[in-house]
């Protein structure tokens, strides 16, 4: 039976890679590269490597952006789903998650930089009318050496996805019934949600919280536009080393790898001693029995963070858009002198091809991962149990830091001989959109009331016929929401196209990061807003084709 | 390896067609082999005008010589290099990805002492006899490295400031100069990050300007006390960075980033490696109308720049028609107009035809660029070893302080 083998499939698909380019990643970390001459085992790349200046600067910021990056955005995210529930406020954020978790990283993180710069909107905005400045400050906000906007950037797009996450999860505990119980112990409604709900969800998004110190203590593309420069986060550091012309400095950026990963491993176990600590606390803190003490400003930070993260994330866009079509703009004036679309026409000639890449590489590899994924999924119901221990493997991709091991790949790739195409970065995506897809559609699978295919055997369907027939259209809108999901993944991808592609295959994302070094707002504004709008039309149609196919089934349309 | 037959044959004919590399002396050969090539021209890609005048190269040799020419972006010309280096490590010899290479110094120094390039082949294409290489050492030597024909000569640049007439009323013309003004008007000037090469450059027009001789500059590194002639050069930098823009904590990435801190107005004095790019940027809305250029008084460094063949490289045919394309007075002349791009020509204008010079002629140089009798003397580039240790030292003097 074929469909059982899609479980080990995956694994192999996810691990080996992942695995291999570690290896390839360890060996020359020590020395060992006979290709590049190293034959022997030796401590030298290690040696140079604590040698470079400014590497513990480089390693605490990084350390550092991992740990308060998750604290900050899991806060905003709890505090949000405590002082907000079924409130419009609430409703309205929902409807805003998936276009905000659809966002590529390096679009928000320009439109942030515009608008915290001290050139930027804000400050324009109240110049010189406010502080009295005809020049910009001088300021070190962007790219600030303690990485401070960097974690800025990193938390917009962080906290939609521990939104995302924990909306999943949350209908498992059934929070209702448990705040209901609390209120009638006369706890107020935010401190409720906090002792009752909390504690119960958090072990419940542990993974994705995993995930997130570690994407956030080794990323790159965001660390490009945002990070510290004097010296760049590790991640970054890592990159120039690999791209250096003098090829002995693999060596010493094999053992930055390493390095990169036993950091992201400390981040993950301080984290998980503060998880103690905090338990500690809240154990303490619950136990108390405080019933209305802290209501207020918690359910007002609740409101206003999650109020003020989202609307720099959609100012700082809407700022970009206007960058995209800005004529002169100077410092203070807080609106362009004229509007043109000389840059729209200069950047469309050149969209083609990225265009093409980038809808090749997201379709092909979502496409996978979606028969993949349906197929384990399909598996799991036949055989009739939930393989959960196995659902840690799903993240290995997430939380091994992509710039570990994904130059061992290349070097991997390099002996193999293999030139770089569109398959080998498809391959490379699938890494990251498989868990992805499978984690978005799991749970709806799993969920599909069971009495539909009982009924549908007793009608003597096959177990062909009942999955083509039946689980598949019934499930078509989380279907395609997973598929939407994988496209954006994708689409957002910066170094495994840049690596596996080795520079030549280019698509919006790596584009938009290139011209970031060029630092020229408008075409940035151009590129950044086509790179925001392709994972919006893979929602649009996530959305709309359900609607528009079931449109003359009443029922269907209900279960929407 | 191979699966089939087919796959096979294919890459037999790939291995054959490597194996007899095209003789440029028989030019008529050359372009019978290149038509229907690929060429792949790994080429810096940080400024959009470079891009779309790549893009327009590219439409010009399709047309013309049914060469499909592909732009591979590069944020670092480095990244070519090492690209090169590792297929040879890999055994990689004839079915090589990069068919062309934007270089020159550091890149063309490591490229020639490795022995990765193909030729002589420069100084066989048609239009090269148009920089008048007997009379035009630059064209010979790439920062006192010896061309050899290894690259054809594709750009010239010079090192310009430029200032903002509405913010500064007298600019400086003199490293001490600058020093001065840069104390008097605190975090209104900056230079690129070094190693970017226009950091590396101001840099190295420092050290040039400071020393009190300049010969030892041309010769490798190893011969002359580092510490003791670059001592100059620190002490300058150490009293000018804490009034740089940001205190000197951080520098722009590149020339782009450059021009953007100009024409937000956060800074009033900065630097090009291009004499018109002030012009061009005008003309983008990118800088102010009030911006103009100006050279120190003991003139400023320039160089050129080339393209360059991998050994290994697929399409050598290719390649070479489209270096002798881009040599040709027509997109020479295209490549010097600051709309388009602003770059040095690498042509003697007395070898070209009268049509041909009026086409230089005619372009608009632009309000904010310098006539070519006020550019001052031009300094040559010192020997590629200067340029590693000096970026070394400055890391290490100023990254994570």
């Amino acid at each position: 039976m074929i469909l059982r083998l899609v479980p080990p499939l995956i694994v192999l698909l996810l691990a080996g890679p992942i695995l291999a380019g570690l290896l390839m990643a360890l060996l020359p970390a020590f020395g060992y590269l006979p290709a590049l001459g190293g034959d022997s085992l030796s401590l030298a790349p290690w040696r140079q490597l604590f040698d470079q200046p400014g590497i513990w600067r480089s390693m605490a910021v990084s350390f550092a952006s991992g740990l308060a990056t998750t604290a900050v955005s899991l806060a905003i995210v709890l505090l949000f789903l405590a002082a907000a529930s079924g409130s419009r406020l609430d409703r309205w954020i929902r409807r805003l998650v998936s276009p905000l978790l659809s966002l590529p990283h390096a679009a928000a993180a320009f439109g942030l930089a515009f608008l915290i710069a001290p050139s930027g909107l804000l400050l324009r905005l109240v110049s010189p009318g406010l502080t009295g400045w005809e020049r910009p400050p001088d300021l070190l906000i962007v790219q600030d050496p303690w990485g401070l906007s960097l974690m800025a950037g990193l938390i917009l797009k962080e906290v939609p996805f521990l939104l995302l996450m924990s909306l999943a999860a949350l209908p498992q505990l059934d929070p209702q019934r448990r705040l209901a119980m609390a209120r009638s112990l006369g706890y107020r409604p935010t401190l409720a949600w906090f002792k009752v709900v909390a504690p119960a969800l958090y072990p419940l998004i542990r993974l994705p919280v995993y995930a997130v110190i570690a994407y956030a203590s080794s990323v790159v593309d965001v660390a490009l536009i945002l990070g510290p420069t004097l010296p760049p986060v590790l991640s970054v550091s890592i990159l120039q080393w690999f791209n250096d012309p003098d090829l002995d400095r693999r060596f010493l950026a094999s053992a930055g790898a390493i390095l990169q990963l036993g950091l992201t491993a400390s981040a993950l176990l301080t984290w998980w001693g503060l998880e103690r600590l905090g338990a500690w606390l809240m154990r303490g803190w619950i136990a108390r029995g405080g019933r209305r003490r802290g209501e207020v400003p918690l359910r007002l930070a609740g409101r206003g963070l999650i109020l003020l993260t989202t609307l720099t994330a959609f100012v700082g866009l809407a700022s970009l858009a206007l960058n995209s079509v800005a004529a002169f703009w100077r410092f203070p004036e807080a609106w362009p002198q004229g509007l043109t679309l000389q840059h729209w026409l200069r950047v469309l000639p050149q969209l083609a091809d990225p265009l093409a890449s980038t809808a090749l590489i997201a379709l092909g590899a979502t496409l996978l991962a979606l028969v993949l994924v349906l197929a384990a999924l399909e598996n799991e119901q036949r055989i009739g149990h939930r393989p959960s221990r196995a659902l840690w493997l799903l993240y290995l991709p997430l939380i091994v830091p992509q710039i570990a091991f994904l130059f061992g790949l290349v070097v991997v790739m390099e002996y193999l001989g293999t030139r770089p195409h569109h398959g080998l970065v498809i391959f490379g995506h699938l890494l990251f959109v498989l868990p992805y897809v499978y984690l978005s559609l799991a749970e709806a699978y799993r969920r599909l009331d069971p009495r539909w295919s009982q009924l549908a055997r007793t009608l003597g369907a096959s177990p062909g016929s009942l999955f083509w027939r039946v689980r598949l259209p019934l499930l078509l809108a989380p279907i395609l929401t997973a598929s939407a999901v994988g496209l954006a993944v994708s689409i957002g991808q910066y170094l495994p196209t840049q690596l596996l592609g080795a520079g030549r295959i280019t698509t919006v994302t790596t584009e938009a990061v290139a011209l970031a070094a060029g630092g020229n707002r408008r075409i940035i504004g151009v590129w950044a807003l086509v790179q925001a709008s392709l994972p919006l039309v893979g929602f649009t149609l996530a959305v709309g084709l359900p609607r528009l196919l079931w449109s003359h089934r009443r029922g269907m349309r209900d279960t929407l | 390896m191979f699966r089939s037959p087919l796959l096979l044959a294919l890459g037999l004919v790939g291995l054959t067609s490597a194996q007899a590399a095209p003789d440029p002396h028989d030019w008529e050969a050359v372009l019978d082999e290149a038509r229907g090539q690929q060429v792949f021209w790994y080429a810096w890609a940080g400024e959009e005008r470079i891009n779309d005048y790549i893009q327009w190269t590219a439409d010009r040799v399709a047309e013309r010589y049914d060469i499909t020419l592909t732009h591979v972006k590069l944020g670092d010309t480095a990244e070519a290099v090492s690209r090169v280096l590792a297929e040879r490590q890999a055994g990689n010899d004839e079915r090589g990805n990069v068919d062309l290479i934007w270089i020159n110094g550091e890149n063309f120094a490591t490229m020639k002492a490795n022995d990765l390039l193909f030729g002589p082949w420069s100084e066989q294409l048609p239009h090269y006899p148009l920089t008048d290489p007997e009379n035009s050492p630059a064209v010979r030597y790439d920062w006192t490295i010896p061309v050899d024909g290894l690259e054809a000569p594709w750009s010239s640049s010079q090192v310009v400031f430029y200032y903002d007439t509405a913010l500064v009323d007298d600019h400086p013309r003199s490293m001490p100069e600058l020093l001065d003004w840069a104390r008097a008007n605190p975090g209104d000037f900056t230079y690129a990050r070094v190693p970017n090469f226009l950091g590396n450059a101001f840099i190295t027009q420092a050290m040039l300007e400071l020393a009190e001789e300049t010969a030892p500059f041309y010769a490798p590194v190893e011969e002359s006390d580092f510490d003791a002639l670059t001592a100059p050069l620190w002490e300058f930098l150490d009293a000018l960075h804490p009034h740089l823009w940001r205190g000197g904590r951080a520098f722009p990435a590149n020339s782009a980033e450059l021009r953007r801190l100009m024409g937000d107005g956060e800074i009033a004095i900065g630097l090009s490696f291009s004499t018109t790019e002030a012009s061009g940027a005008i003309a983008n809305f990118e800088l102010p109308e009030t911006v103009r250029t100006y050279v120190h008084d003991g003139g400023m460094i320039g160089n050129l720049s080339f393209l360059a063949i991998p050994y290994n490289a697929q399409h050598k045919a290719g390649a070479m028609v489209v270096a002798d394309f881009l040599l040709s007075p027509e997109a020479q002349a295209r490549k010097q107009d600051p709309v388009i791009w602003g770059s040095g020509t690498v042509l003697a204008m007395e070898r070209l035809e009268e049509d041909e010079r009026a086409r230089f002629a005619q372009i608009d140089l632009g309000i904010a660029t310098l006539p070519p009798e006020a550019l001052g003397e031009l300094l040559g580039q010192p020997h590629p070893s200067w340029v590693d240790a000096l970026e070394a030292a400055w890391q290490r003097r100023y990254v994570g302080q």
